[in-house]
């Protein structure tokens, strides 16, 4: 990804450094993650006026299965600690190290989404369907866009990793790039955090 | 990271060829569709701003031939409600935010004195994303008619149309189920293009400012974009949510909105309006920015109390977010809602008026130049104050419950929007024209075509607060004979054809300007450092990046003052003389290009415009029933958006090529 950021870079950084000593790339990313907490803000509190409209179908109680949740949300957590590895093996120069740890990242989140497929399958097989209730569908569209970005997450690994394996990806240039799928990546993880809590432990609890 | 800004050829990377060989040209029509400039990026945005606001003024013409006497019958109830509410999506989206993107894009880095925004090629995305936003939501007009929700597009009416008795026929459903989706992807679409230009913008300002240009140093206009950026940046994913609610509700029967299956129409209102008061000072608060800029050029003098405007446009900001609900007065959310947000909007009037009166307060004892630029700012200054003063009267409760759905309130918008907002933006193009495009524009027919929408502007909307008063309501496509309605409905419709006729003056002005003589670097003797390089300037921007020490920079470069008395005298200060056609600081740009002066600006590509066509073409899919075809469409879309991300991603630089 070099040659995106030199051209990117050109007219910012050339002579001098930027205002925040922090790099544009960076600071785009801190902003958009900003915006994206509105995002899932917005389908959070929708989930949660909706919590009890379940037009007769099936509740909050029927359907989780809180174990195999809890058994796919810890694998996503511990991805993080794979994103954290992999950065470090980069600043380490350790490239091996490097390559492991993000494809191990990738494919912790393809666990992940694998699971978040099965439980959909299985609750529409259940019966509780995009159509359902006014609880199911806030369901359905805040998972759903959850596992969208956990998606776009494992592509950048993968592309990543893939690069990497040609040599494509070096400690000088592209610590940062790496960092930056990182944040994202800490990110999706965190907002499972707040997901997580606010659609199978409260309910339940 | 700057390392390899500097040295972008030592990298060790072995050589990618592109896809399409990286554009080089700088000129032709080919170097517009590839341009990564953030000037012809905002003179592109000026533009099709402007060709919607032929459209969207056409469509207001057909609304006021078809209200302009009672049962009228040039419209259809189907198609006038088509009309209104593609008028209204077409100037709010397509036509005010746009204009404020073209100056924020034009301006913000040379205001803040760098060499482009910090994303280029995510700045040229944002266009040709609008672009195709755009384009997709007319297209609307080809298939089953436009969206006819209004701009709001409250449930379930959105759901089952205007006459959900009559038109519980499958097929009515399915027209305006079509009609929605338009509304509900073209907007999500022109919500994508905004939110990249918020981030690109907040980066911008923060990381790029001259050396010496410290936040509580840069223009007003520039603060004003920074303010807007922060808006957009909360209140576009915040209706994104909200119009893919709208979509899983239409398309696929998922019951947010529907009160038939449990969902709560108030929703989709309290979603809608907590973007739709940002919103508003989204589409406000650049032209506010330009008045700060135009004022005190013409009066001679600097802003009068800089920090106190720059203040309370950021109060305005915060203060936006904790109104949306008086737009919901009538909606019964209860006494305490209605007071509590009625008292939060009474108290956003505070910094709006202290704008107000700071800007009265520049002119105040200054040596006034009437410019066809300062003209339209004096009209932004007394026309929007008759907006605030009617938006403050909508704040008392029962005074709102009263003239909610009224004409009233859409004399108050439209005072506020037009009367504000298009007054400004009118204005900045004025204003900037020269720095654009090299020469003035014509100030007789200017100031013709000022005076003639002054008029046509009060002309057709100042009798609308009366037809309000007098319970008129807003949204019906006709009227009954003997309401007492007729004869300011007819002066309303004579005002609007003033209105068109002004517009056809300034393309004339345009038109006649062109051969006018060069304009020069600093043609209105004014203060801020985008006069400081020439008119048009270089691709660079700047040969040197000016060192700031002033709010006024260029005016403290010109003019020193020995004692507060005297008055300023013009000092040489960085070199030549008046006697440089391109004003005093004419010289300080070479004429060299970027490359001789060995500075380095990012490439053309051709890879936003690739990336912006995928997403109306996997939009279409969501109409289709068929699983296939709907599938097919996303894939096309999809592979041609993430593809065109991919090869811009590893996209090689042009100076690599050789
Ligand atoms: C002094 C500041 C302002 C106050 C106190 C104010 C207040 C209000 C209120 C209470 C309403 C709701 C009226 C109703 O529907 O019953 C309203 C409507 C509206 N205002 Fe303002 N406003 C102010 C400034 C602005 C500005 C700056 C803009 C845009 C540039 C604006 C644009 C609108 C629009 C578009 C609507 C109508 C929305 C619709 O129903 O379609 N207002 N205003
Ligand atoms: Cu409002």
């Amino acid at each position: 990804m070099s040659t995106v950021d030199a051209a990117e870079h050109g007219a910012a950084d050339h002579g001098h450094a930027t205002n925040l000593g922090m790099s544009n790339e960076k600071l785009g990313m801190w902003t958009f993650i900003g915006s994206e907490c509105l995002f899932f803000g917005a389908m959070i509190a929708t989930y949660l006026l909706y919590l009890n409209r379940t037009n007769g179908g099936l509740t909050a109680f029927d359907v989780f299965d809180i174990p195999f949740t809890s058994a796919s949300t810890f694998i996503l957590l511990m991805s993080s600690l794979g994103m954290v590895l992999a950065l470090d093996a980069l600043h380490k120069r350790d490239m091996r190290g490097f390559q492991t740890w993000t494809l191990a990242t990738a494919v912790m989140g393809m666990v992940f989404l694998a699971g978040q497929k099965y439980e959909f399958a299985f609750f529409v097989e259940e019966g509780f369907k995009l159509e359902t209730s006014p609880f199911s569908v806030s369901f359905f569209m805040l998972t759903g866009f959850h596992g969208i970005h956990v998606t776009v997450g494992v592509v950048m690994l993968v592309i990543l990793w893939a690069l990497s394996l040609r040599g494509g990806i070096t400690a000088d240039k592209h610590t940062e790039t790496v960092e930056l799928v990182g944040l994202y990546w800490h990110f999706v993880d965190i907002v499972w955090i707040v997901i997580f809590t606010v659609i199978y432990l409260i309910p339940v609890g | 990271m700057t390392a390899i800004a500097e040295n972008p050829s030592t990298g060790t990377l072995p050589r990618r060829r592109g896809i399409f060989p990286r554009p080089t040209k700088t000129t032709g029509a080919l170097s517009w569709l590839t341009t990564v400039d953030h000037k012809k990026i905002g003179i592109m945005y000026g533009i099709g701003a402007l060709i919607f606001f032929v459209v969207g003024g056409l469509e207001a013409l057909l609304i006021r031939a078809q209200l302009a006497t009672p049962n009228g019958e040039v419209l259809s109830a189907d198609l006038y409600n088509q009309v209104f509410t593609m008028h209204g999506l077409t100037m709010i989206f397509f036509v005010v935010m746009p204009l404020g993107a073209a100056f924020i894009n034009y301006l913000l880095p040379l205001q803040l004195g760098a060499r482009d925004v910090a994303f280029p090629r995510i700045n040229a995305v944002s266009l040709w994303i609008w672009v195709v936003a755009g384009l997709f939501v007319y297209s609307s007009f080809f298939f089953e008619g436009a969206p006819n929700g209004s701009w709001v597009s409250y449930f379930p009416q959105a759901l089952v149309g205007p006459d959900p008795a009559g038109n519980l026929a499958s097929d009515a459903v399915a027209i305006q189920q079509s009609r929605m989706l338009f509304y509900s992807m073209g907007l999500q679409i022109a919500g994508v293009a905004s939110l990249a230009s918020a981030v690109n913008f907040v980066t911008t300002v923060l990381n790029m400012r001259a050396p010496g240009m410290t936040l509580m140093r840069m223009p007003v206009f520039s603060w004003m974009s920074f303010v807007t950026a922060f808006l957009l940046l909360f209140a576009m994913p915040v209706i994104g949510i909200a119009l893919w609610q709208m979509m899983f509700q239409i398309r696929f029967a998922g019951p947010f909105f529907d009160p038939l299956n449990g969902g709560d129409p108030v929703l989709w209102e309290h979603m809608f309006w907590l973007f739709g008061h940002p919103e508003v000072y989204i589409m406000i608060l650049p032209a506010f920015g330009i008045v700060s800029e135009i004022l005190p050029v013409f009066s001679r003098k600097p802003l009068f109390g800089y920090s106190a405007i720059v203040f309370s446009g950021i109060a305005i900001g915060f203060l936006g977010w904790g109104v949306w609900a008086h737009h919901m007065f009538t909606a019964g959310l209860g006494p305490v809602a209605d007071s509590a947000f009625g008292i939060a909007t009474m108290l956003i009037a505070v910094p709006t008026g202290i704008k107000i009166f700071n800007w009265l307060g520049t002119m105040w004892g200054g040596q006034i130049r009437f410019t066809t630029p300062m003209l339209f700012a004096i009209g932004l200054v007394s026309m929007f104050t008759i907006g605030g003063l009617s938006g403050v009267t909508h704040s008392l409760v029962p005074h709102d419950t009263q003239q909610h759905d009224t004409y009233y309130v859409v004399a108050h918008f439209h005072y506020v929007l037009f009367g504000g907002a298009l007054f400004g933006l009118f204005g900045g193009i004025y204003f900037w024209f020269p720095k654009a495009f090299g020469r003035l524009l014509n100030e007789r027919i200017g100031k013709l075509h000022f005076w003639s929408m002054l008029i046509g502007f009060n002309l057709t909307f100042a009798p609308m607060h009366l037809l309000g008063l007098n319970g008129m309501p807003r949204r019906y496509y006709t009227y009954a004979d003997g309401m007492g309605w007729n004869f300011w409905n007819a002066v309303v419709s004579i005002g609007s054809l003033v209105i068109a006729l002004s517009f056809a003056i300034f393309v004339i002005n345009i038109i006649v300007s062109r051969n006018n003589p060069p304009a020069g670097a600093d043609p209105w003797d004014a203060r801020s450092v985008e006069w400081l390089t020439s008119s048009p300037p270089p691709v660079h921007n700047f040969d040197d990046i000016p060192v700031i020490s002033d709010n006024d920079e260029l005016w403290y470069r010109k003019y020193a003052s020995t004692s507060d008395e005297d008055a300023p005298v013009r000092v040489a200060a960085g070199g030549s003389d008046d006697e440089n056609p391109g004003g005093p600081y004419g010289d300080r740009v070479s004429g060299k290009t970027a490359k001789e002066l060995g500075i380095h600006m990012p490439d053309p590509s051709w890879f936003p415009l690739l990336l912006s066509l995928g997403l109306p073409i996997a939009a279409y899919g969501v109409f289709f029933e068929d699983r296939i075809t709907m599938t097919a469409f996303f894939a096309v879309g999809g592979i041609l958006t993430f593809g065109s991300m991919l090869g811009w991603a590893l996209e090689p630089s042009a100076e690599e090529d050789h």
